[in-house]
């Protein structure tokens, strides 16, 4: 069997989880990208083939699990990030660097839009659109990791 | 297909408790995480302890030295105010207060949703926090365990949107129930009437009203009273007393000793 170093996605999913519990100023929380949904959009459209909905499945509830969030309300969103971006992710590959800045932007959103929902069902109400804060955030960080992700995903020929 | 499932998850989770032992059992998996990412935290103090002048220590211990012999001669005066109380308890025939047990508990993390206050402190239920153990700092109250994992737990800040606890006026008694508003400063007095004998200044403490919370902790301090006479409600504002924001170490209360 060969060595697929599927190591390192699990080596950038436990990263992400860490950045996600990582103590921020307390005005700062709402500026915290959502470093799992970036990994989720960045893994699907890579390795489309492999790499699906169950994944990212599976790191909401890591996430859920870390963050003490209500159960399954990353797994959720999450779980419908990765199916956007997998029914999307060569579109995403042609795109140059603004016009995949603005897509993550629109991806997250949704993450972010129905993150929102749970916390309206658990009674937790946000004042205007600050829970879009993230998918900014997450948005401009995109060209700055994207490259460093793919130069060590290439080098260590994770497939 | 498994957006349903987790979509039945969320609901599960938040309309039953089936999921509790779950969650909790979570809470000793998450505690690793937030230990690692308050090491660059735990190294700062370090190196701030270490990389002290001779002279600010000497300073601090002085400074110290003089205030725990101030304390002691306050403690002296509560045991002879004590003594007095018991006695004066027994000849009205009323219940027995008794000494709570504290234990010094570590704040490992906090909550990563701006939108909840908790938080994750290194103490569980091996070191005998269970759910509901209420948790104070050197000022005041702050909040209440939720979850005891076997060696950390959450806790919920009074200042959360979904915690309420009752409390009275120190100077009058007069009864009230602080909510907390998602402002890590401010509490909020619900339905205390208008007429009601409360002003700027009064220090709130704890009623013991409910059981959660045990009796006689400062909670906050009134720092706005707003009275409307169109509406049957004032609007009176509470600064909390313990440091939400910035407590290091904390107090958790874990039962009396009986």
């Amino acid at each position: 069997m060969e060595a697929h170093n599927r190591w390192f996605i699990l080596f950038t999913v436990f990263i992400a989880l860490l950045l996600a519990v990582m103590p921020l100023p307390y005005d700062w929380l709402w500026f915290r990208p959502a470093f799992c949904a970036l990994l989720v959009i960045f893994w699907t459209t890579r390795m489309p083939q492999s790499l699906g909905v169950g994944f990212a499945w599976l790191i909401g509830i890591a996430e859920d699990l870390v963050t003490g969030s209500t159960l399954g309300a990353h797994a959720l969103s999450l779980a419908v990030l990765a199916y956007f971006s997998l029914l999307t992710y060569q579109r995403t590959r042609a795109f140059n660097p603004a016009q995949q800045l603005m897509w993550v932007f629109v991806l997250v959103g949704i993450n972010q839009l129905l993150g929102n929902w749970v916390h309206s069902l658990v009674g937790k109400t946000v004042p205007g659109l600050t829970f879009l804060w993230p998918a900014l955030t997450t948005a401009l960080l995109w060209p700055l990791v994207t490259p460093w992700l793919h130069g060590m995903a290439s080098r260590l020929r994770v497939r | 297909m498994l957006g349903l499932v987790a979509g039945a998850l969320i609901l599960v989770n938040i309309y039953t408790d089936w999921l509790d032992p779950l969650k909790e059992r979570a809470a000793s998996l998450a505690a690793p995480f937030y230990w690692i990412t308050g090491t660059p935290g735990r190294v700062g103090d370090w190196a701030g302890d270490q990389l002290r002048t001779r002279e600010e220590l000497v300073e601090e211990n002085s400074r110290l030295k003089h205030q725990v012999m101030l304390l002691e001669q306050q403690t002296q005066l509560l045991a002879a105010v004590r003594a007095e109380n018991t006695q004066l308890k027994e000849l009205m025939n009323s219940a027995e207060t008794v000494d709570q047990r504290v234990l010094v508990a570590q704040v490992i993390g906090v909550s990563p949703d701006p939108l909840e206050h908790v938080l994750i402190i290194d103490k569980g239920r091996s070191d005998g926090v269970k759910q509901g153990t209420a948790i104070m700092d050197a000022s005041g109250l702050l909040g209440q365990v939720i979850e005891a994992g076997d060696y950390s737990s959450r806790v919920l800040l009074i200042t959360d949107t979904g915690h309420a606890l009752p409390v009275q006026v120190l100077r009058n008694s007069v009864r009230a129930v602080a909510e907390g508003t998602g402002d890590l400063y401010r509490l909020e007095l619900r339905h205390l009437a208008n007429t009601s004998d409360i002003r700027e200044g009064d220090l709130l403490l704890s009623s013991g009203l409910g059981g959660r919370f045990p009796a006689g902790y400062p909670v906050g301090e009134v720092i706005a009273v707003r009275r409307d006479p169109g509406r049957a409600f004032a609007d009176v504002d509470v600064q909390p007393r313990g440091q939400m924001n910035r407590s290091r170490f904390v107090l958790a209360v874990i039962g009396s000793q009986d």
